[in-house]
């Protein structure tokens, strides 16, 4: 539904082509798709708006003319930025303390506190070998307490009993006491969900924590929301002392752009998703993965990073130089690409890694397979080194000796000539870049087997 | 033009028109906060009428979750009265962006009818994603039917999440009307049904059906919807039923995909816009709006029993536009 990051920066990025660095003017267009496409995965404007800033100051300068096309080296510098700002891995609940260490839950309704409270002392219990007893001071919600009841029992986890009819602050009170004599290792406490523009729930929460003085407290937000988890994350983060962010129901299709919003407001690690309804269904925070899916890329990013690994930078800046000084693509330029294409395991690997590659016939896949690219490789091989720069001189009885060696029939050796003459042409008019666009569009067309200009944008 | 039996219909609404108001107003004033980021302070502001203001303007709509699409299509349309002259003030020009935005939303004020013509009990699913607000808007409903004069079963259909039951359970009591219940792990379907038979039994009017949280995206609770929706057609197929989406209001622009895909397994006939006493401004359903065109029925405005509107094009609007 949304376009890819990657997609609508290559739609633009036509200015940036042909342009060896980024500059303060030349990024404008590309800041723009950055910003629309943050705005879409639901990431907070001001939140964005800094985001954007820190981005253009990093790009500014950068060389985009590697091999990468120009749009792939904004979408890197995006992906590394947000991946940074995300934070670490950072899975360590506290239990540097006067025993127990208290753990309180804190957020809005039905952000997912309760179910959070079971995944987390499943958790603790099983991963970190802790005696976890779990209280509920949420008297307000119908049977909140009776929630969290079962969910402790299918944990096997000790469940202190609350009342409805009880002061919550007199419920914190009591299971302190309780946890004390009774040498739990944790105290993890589930909260009504509240507000932030509640004063007495607000109030309320701060007693709380007053009482409670956890060393760890959470603040749990849904993945789905939207705009206002700034609002509702500065809020309980000037209320209380947070210290980190557990972001829930992360098994959908939301973007979460409001896990970049909250922990760039608060300052706080995200430290555990849920990603499902189940008290297994709850792991640790991924800041890469979770910047791929704020971007919507798919594996597009890994791709990236592979190909920035397995191409041969040198050869590809010694190729992009040659043909900025208007020295033609030969065929030994071809037969480069062609190894570093199977390097990546092929089109096939290539394809799978892409988003929206599922639209394709079936049949281009197979068609596209390394058998391809041995075939091609290996009839350059069986030419001259004369014949690979001067292809010209390939006349009727050159092409059958070509065939023979290379095992092939004499219209392969035409296909690969007449595809190379393509190329060269693409290669002249793009020096040497082909966005991704075209590069998708490119395979469309190849259901024939044969590989079509603007296929090879590597 | 509403199917209520009782004639004091209208004047319901007039009330809970004022109370919307009250009721985010009392939000507003708890906070300082000025709803929907201070468009009214824009508006009333010195700034030209160029194209800077027009931005402004672009942000402040964004923040609300508009979402790009319905944001472009707002500033397109103000942008070209603009150029064509019509708008020469700040008064003109909050008028416009009032009438552009309430003409998206008037197509999908289209209140909840109960239909009189058809066999009993009139049904209405309530289905949403975890924690939207199923629950507590099935208790809201069986009290905003009540005072209609309507008799009110509930039907436990969510058997999955812990203490689901109960919770519905405490709703029933609260209005005093019959749940129909199973155990933990029942089959959802199976339940609605048998609720459905002790309704049509008692003569009750409504049926007002909870069901489970569930994502979108995950397959085998979709298809478990659709079977509870089956079993609703398979009891009597003339039935009237409303199947509701239940959306928070904080949701951004994740909610698009909400409303597809629970529209493409059973059909959508209705949307309840929950938690609306937040700082969230709900702005997602313009873009709902533009793009599925579904109903907006009520509105959710709080954790109490008569925390429910109708839901009014003119007043969300105005509760959007309305400055300190
Ligand atoms: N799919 C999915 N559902 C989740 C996840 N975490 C929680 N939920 C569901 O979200 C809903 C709300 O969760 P609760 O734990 O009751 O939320 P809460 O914050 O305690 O709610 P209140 O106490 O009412 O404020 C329930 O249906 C949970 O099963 C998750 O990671 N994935
Ligand atoms: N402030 C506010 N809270 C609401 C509103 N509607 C529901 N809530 C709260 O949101 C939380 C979740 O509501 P539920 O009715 O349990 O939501 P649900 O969709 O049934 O949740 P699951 O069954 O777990 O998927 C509860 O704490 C409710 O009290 C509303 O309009 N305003
Ligand atoms: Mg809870
Ligand atoms: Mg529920």
């Amino acid at each position: 539904m949304f376009d890819t990051l990657s997609e609508r920066l290559s739609r633009t990025i036509k200015d940036l082509r042909g342009q060896g660095r980024l500059t303060e003017k030349n990024i404008e267009s590309a800041m723009r798709e950055v910003r629309m496409a943050l705005l879409e995965a639901d990431v907070a404007l001001p939140v964005v708006r800094d985001f954007i800033e820190h981005v253009r100051q990093r790009a500014i300068g950068e060389e985009v003319m590697t091999s990468l096309t120009p749009g792939q080296a904004v979408v890197k510098i995006v992906e590394e930025k947000l991946i940074s700002l995300m934070g670490e891995v950072n899975t360590s609940i506290n239990f540097n303390t006067q025993p127990p260490a208290v753990i309180m839950m804190a957020g809005l309704q039905g952000a997912g506190k309760t179910t959070t409270v079971g995944k987390l002392a499943r958790y603790l219990k099983e991963k970190e070998k802790k005696k976890i007893l779990v209280v509920s001071c949420d008297v307000y919600r119908p049977a909140a307490i009776e929630q969290l009841k079962v969910l402790a029992n299918e944990i096997d986890v000790e469940f202190y009993p609350s009342e409805k009819n009880q002061d919550p602050i007199n419920i914190a009170k009591q299971v302190l006491d309780y946890a004390r004599k009774q040498n739990f290792d944790g105290l993890l406490v589930d909260t009504a969900g509240r507000l932030h523009i509640d004063d007495e729930m607000m109030e309320e929460i701060k007693r709380l924590h007053d009482v409670l003085t956890p060393s760890d407290t959470l603040f749990v937000v849904d993945s789905m929301m939207g705009q206002d988890a700034v609002n509702a994350a500065r809020a309980f983060d000037e209320a209380l002392p947070l210290t980190g962010i557990v972001l829930t129901k992360t098994d959908g299709d939301a973007r979460g752009g409001a896990a970049l919003s909250v922990r760039h407001v608060t300052g706080k690690p995200i430290m555990f998703i849920g990603t499902g309804e189940k008290t297994s269904e709850f792991t640790a925070f991924h800041p890469e993965r979770m910047a791929s899916r704020i971007l919507g890329m798919g594996d597009v990013l890994s791709l990236i990073e592979e190909v920035q690994e397995k191409t041969d930078i040198k050869k590809a800046e010694k190729l992009a130089k040659k043909l900025k000084k208007g020295k033609r693509f030969s065929l030994e330029d071809f037969r480069d690409q062609l190894q570093q294409m199977r390097g990546m395991g092929g089109m096939s690997s290539i394809m799978d890694k892409l988003p929206g590659m599922g639209g394709l016939p079936a049949n281009v896949n197979t068609q596209v397979g390394d058998k391809q690219f041995i075939k091609l490789e290996s009839i350059i091989n069986s030419m001259t080194t004369h014949e690979r720069r001067m292809p010209a001189v390939i006349n009727g009885s050159r092409k059958r000796r070509i065939a023979a060696g290379s095992g092939t029939q004499i219209q392969d050796v035409n296909r690969l000539l007449k595809q190379f003459k393509q190329m060269q042409k693409m290669m002249k008019k793009l020096s040497g870049k082909g966005g991704m666009k075209k590069m998708m569009r490119g395979l469309g067309g190849m259901g024939d087997g044969g590989m079509p200009p603007g296929s090879m944008p590597f | 033009m509403f199917g209520f039996k009782k004639p004091e219909t209208s004047q319901q609404q007039t009330v809970d028109r004022i109370n919307i108001f009250s009721s985010l107003k009392t939000g507003l004033s708890k906070t300082q906060a000025k709803l929907f980021g201070g468009v009214g302070d824009l508006l009333l502001g010195k700034k030209k009428l160029d194209t800077t203001f027009l931005d402004d303007l672009e942000e402040r709509l964004l923040v609300a979750d508009l979402g790009i699409h319905a944001t472009t299509e707002i500033i397109d349309a103000l942008h070209s009265s603009i150029k064509r002259n019509e708008i020469s003030d700040h008064d003109l020009l909050r008028e416009t962006l009032n009438t552009v935005m309430t003409s998206i939303l008037d197509p999908v004020q289209q209140p909840l009818t109960v239909p009189a013509d058809k066999p009993g009990p009139f049904v209405i699913l309530l289905t949403g994603v975890n924690g939207a607000g199923k629950t507590t808007t099935a208790g809201k409903l069986a009290s905003h039917f009540i005072n209609q004069g309507y008799s009110v079963m509930l039907a436990a259909g969510d058997t999955f999440r812990a203490a689901a039951i109960e919770q519905l359970q405490i709703w029933g009591e609260r209005n005093n009307v019959p749940v129909v219940a199973q155990h933990m792990g029942a089959d959802a379907a199976a339940v609605i049904f048998d609720a459905l038979h002790s309704a049509r039994a008692n003569n009750i009017d409504i049926l007002i059906a909870d069901t489970a949280g569930r994502l979108h995206t995950q397959d085998n609770l979709m298809d478990e919807l659709k079977k509870i929706h089956r079993a609703i057609g398979k009891f009597d197929d003339a039935l009237a039923v409303e199947n509701i989406l239940v959306l928070d209001a904080a949701t951004g622009q994740n909610a698009l995909s909400q409303t597809k895909q629970f529209n493409d397994a059973i059909g959508i006939d209705g949307i309840v816009l929950t938690k609306l006493d937040g700082t969230a401004k709900g702005g997602i359903i313009f873009a709902l709006a533009l793009e599925t065109g579904i109903p907006v029925r009520f509105i959710g405005v709080g954790e109490q029993l008569d925390d429910l509107y109708i839901f009014n094009s003119t007043d969300f609007v105005d509760a959007l536009l309305e400055y300190q």
